[in-house]
């Protein structure tokens, strides 16, 4: 196994070196870097062109320039990195590690989120194949890869930004829209749960009642402007995941395992009880990631506790149960501060930039301004990567539905929940891995549109001013990112393989 | 070819899920001169089999049809080069605005800011950005099922070279690659900017096309076709590629919906169609902050794009379906 790593290493090194060549040459071939300077009336304009040529060494050939930009980053292993200066002189590693540090949290939270939200439809259109739900998923998967990324982020800016700014001013639902959205819902669970004509009815009248109760209940609270959700709500949530969770992965008849997520989920209340204080006031996120390692260690060890012959099932139930209680509760911080973020946003979600200027508020209020401004790229980014993701994973798990052992599993008797999760997920899971690797790099080439729709100073920027003056190094440097991010998702793509395919392991 | 037939005509008994189209299936053949119901003595070509499965996918037949309108209205509305079309009004001539230049019956579309008649004006970006959407799609097929094909036929030497050949393309983002590449055929026109697009869409066709080929090169008709010293590359066009068509043809049509959306997002950054010329991408760019006081500026090129894109998709499915009757039985 080592070997083999180590061999793909060292190919996809020798590929990221051609790649680099390659596109060094085409970059400093594509125009003049001086284009600029000899058209422009200065007085000193020799003295400006000579110096220019001087910075970036226009006179040598192209190779000597690609060997010299070689051994700056060559320099990286040995700890004085050089990705050499722009063409105004300035040092592009400073650049890069900014650039890069803002473009990976967008792409890296919108590739999270395509992925659980796109195998998620996957899995359930090709459950219910040929449903009116699955028709429905899937023209939408066509519609949004045959969307134009920049054309769909004017209208998500118009309709989800400044709509809604508009609409939080007075945060009321008008009946007609509850009655709208109710029948959405309403439409779109009973098409996922399916079953009987009957069963069907019931589910869409069941569901219909409660979102019309609780949008109007939410109306009189003036819940949208000022929402909360309190210890009870974290409660609730977080033991009705432990208990889907527990569904999905161990099977309701497995009681230990329903005890222990139900038990994780108390505690975890618990925790936060006592921790709470701690908490609201301005904390770190040094000591956030601390609770949260704290909190998936205990759940684990609930796990290990309550476990009995299946330990490792109940670990895992527990451990999921635990991340989404962590997750509940600081939502429910962040809810709480939702108020008093308005009084100082009054719109609250942006359309330009990667953060508000001169906004001042405490460390929550903080969060959920960079949350509000990286809302809309994200979820730009992650409806066309849940197109992808949903198709594949339908096709794929419809293939593996259709196998021999499947038919077999059926056969012996087992749930329907074990067949699906066990013998025919697992399976589809190997296809999908190869997907979401070529998918991450992918993403961030497509970044270079969304961050330039939103005003991001992302690697996108980098790259697209970069080559616009015609300057190497830039552009060099987001191509040494996407590569390198390249090559590490195919080495975890082929790591997870291994994981998930014994006969790779060997 | 007798097990695809079996399996189509096997495939409609125990499909539950085709009751709604077999209806139509058994109207087709009623109304045609085949017989009643497929899978009796008449007997198909496997272009004919192709064809029947084409044509009923019913997403595909009617994205088809709007694209093929499509095509028509965009080439002979405004006329291409010195031929004049139907439409009475230029896409260079500023009119008298009527208003504040809403769509009207005199300008379906709208006028732009200065007076221009926007139809024409979109339907000249549409023409560009089918061609270019088409020429890159020719180009990248052509050159991906060569460099797959030998890749795959010839392995050894050839093959790590063209495939490490590939990986290096793979490698670096699409979008990248073809900005640096549209900015240095900036110069040289549409023909120029769709020649370097297909230069670097081809990737994702050789992976495929070598796939294939890796598998079809081990079969005993092409081990017989060897025996009789058949030369190298009369296997590869007569027995192994026709084999492989299917992988190539869907490929071809997906590769022209991603076309246009490459083309429409270089020419949004800059460094795709140049002005004088004009795309659906330049237009877009152009009008977008106009979305909020000439909103028909914005819109009409937007859903032009995802028109075209949507119905080559389909097709492509459909096509997808019809080449890959196994596929469909599981799939579609």
């Amino acid at each position: 196994m080592l070997k083999f790593i180590l061999r793909r290493i060292s190919v996809s090194a020798l590929v990221l070196l051609g790649a680099s060549l390659l596109m060094f040459i085409l970059t400093v071939n594509s125009g003049d870097p001086l284009k600029d300077l000899r058209e422009s009336n200065d007085p000193n304009r020799d003295a400006l062109i000579a110096e220019r040529t001087e910075r970036m060494r226009l006179n040598d050939s192209d190779w000597e320039r690609y060997w010299d930009w070689l051994r700056g980053v060559g320099g990286c292993f040995t700890g004085n990195c050089d990705l050499g200066v722009t063409i105004n002189g300035v040092d592009v590693l400073g650049l890069t590690q900014q650039a890069a540090s803002s473009t990976l949290r967008l792409v890296t939270l919108a590739t999270l989120l395509a992925i659980v939200v796109g195998v998620a439809l996957g899995i359930l259109t090709a459950i219910r194949q040929y449903s009116g739900f699955d028709y429905t998923v899937t023209f939408s998967a066509f519609l949004f890869f045959s969307l134009p990324v920049f054309w769909a982020a004017t209208l998500l800016k118009e309709f989800a930004a400044i709509r809604y700014n508009d609409w939080i001013a007075e945060g009321q639902y008008a009946p007609l829209t509850i009655v709208i959205v109710a029948v959405v819902a309403a439409f779109l669970l009973q098409a996922v749960l399916g079953g009987t004509a009957r069963r069907r009815l019931i589910t869409a009248a069941t569901v219909f009642a409660f979102v019309m109760v609780v949008l109007f209940v939410f109306n009189a609270l003036d819940w949208w402007r000022n929402p909360m959700f309190g210890i009870g709500g974290v409660l609730v949530v977080s033991a009705a995941a432990g208990v889907l969770v527990t569904a999905l992965v161990a099977g309701l008849r497995n009681r230990r395992a329903l005890y222990a997520a139900l038990t994780t989920a108390v505690v975890g209340v618990i925790a936060y009880w006592f921790t709470a204080p701690l908490l609201v006031n301005e904390p770190s996120w040094l000591l956030l990631a601390g609770l949260f390692v704290v909190a998936v260690a205990v759940s684990l060890a609930i796990g290990a506790a309550w476990g009995g012959y299946a330990r490792k099932q109940a670990m895992l139930v527990t451990g999921i149960t635990g991340v989404i209680t962590s997750i509940m509760v600081v939502a429910d911080i962040l809810i709480a501060h939702w108020a008093g973020f308005l009084g100082i946003k009054s719109r609250p979600i942006s359309t330009i930039g990667s953060q508000t200027p001169n906004f001042t508020g405490d460390f929550w209020e903080r969060t959920l301004d960079a949350g509000t401004q990286i809302l809309l790229p994200t979820v730009l980014l992650t409806l066309v990567s849940v197109a992808t993701h949903s198709r594949y994973t339908r096709s794929s798990m419809l293939e593996t539905l259709n196998q021999d052992y499947v038919r077999t599993a059926r056969s012996k008797g087992l749930s329907e929940r074990e067949v699906i999760v066990k013998h025919a997920f697992r399976n589809a899971l190997i296809p999908i891995t190869t997907i979401v690797a070529f998918d991450f790099a992918a993403l961030i080439g497509g970044a270079i549109i969304t961050e330039q729709v939103f005003g991001w100073k992302g690697m996108g920027a980098l790259f697209q001013d970069g080559l616009a003056a015609v300057d190497p190094a830039p552009v060099m440097a987001f191509f040494l990112v996407t590569g390198i991010a390249a090559v590490l998702m195919n080495l975890l793509a082929d790591l997870a393989y291994a994981a998930l395919d014994p006969r790779i392991r060997r | 070819m007798s097990d695809i037939r079996n399996s189509t005509s096997g495939g409609e008994d125990y499909e539950p899920q085709l009751s709604a189209t077999s209806t139509d299936a058994v109207g087709l053949a009623a109304g045609g001169s085949a017989g009643p119901l497929p899978g009796e003595d008449k007997s198909y070509s496997q272009g004919q089999l192709v064809a029947r499965r084409f044509f009923r996918h019913r997403g595909a037949l009617a994205s088809m049809i709007v694209l093929g309108v499509v095509i028509v209205v965009a080439f002979t509305s405004i006329g291409v080069g010195p031929i004049p079309g139907w439409w009475p009004k230029g896409y260079t001539l500023q009119y008298d605005k009527i208003g504040d230049g809403a769509p009207t019956w005199e300008y379906p579309f709208g006028q732009d800011t200065g007076g221009k008649d926007y139809f024409a004006l979109v339907m000249r970006g549409t023409q560009f950005s089918l061609i270019i959407a088409f020429s890159v799609g020719i180009i990248s097929t052509i050159v991906g099922t060569l460099i797959g094909a030998l890749a795959g036929f010839y392995r050894g030497w050839i093959e790590s070279v063209l495939m490490r050949m590939t990986d290096v393309f793979i490698v670096i983002p699409l979008l990248a690659v073809a900005a640096v590449l549209g900015q240095m055929a900036g110069g040289s026109g549409i023909l120029g900017l769709a020649l370097v697009l297909g230069l670097v869409t081809w990737t994702g066709l050789a992976r495929l096309v070598r796939g294939e080929v890796l598998s079809l090169r081990e079969r005993d008709f092409v081990l017989a076709a060897q025996a009789v010293g058949t030369s190298p590359w009369r296997i590869i066009s007569k027995h192994v590629l026709p084999n492989a068509v299917g992988v190539i043809i869907v490929s071809a049509t997906l590769s022209i919906s991603s076309a246009i959306l490459l083309e429409t997002s270089l020419s949004y950054l800059g460094f795709g169609v140049q002005p004088p010329d004009t795309s659906l991408g330049t237009l877009i760019s152009e009008y977008q902050s106009a979305f909020t006081t000439r909103p028909w500026l914005f819109w009409w090129p937007g859903l032009m794009i995802l028109t075209i894109a949507l119905c080559v998709n389909f097709i492509g499915d459909g096509l997808r379906d019809a080449f890959d009757p196994r596929q469909n039985r599981n799939k579609d």
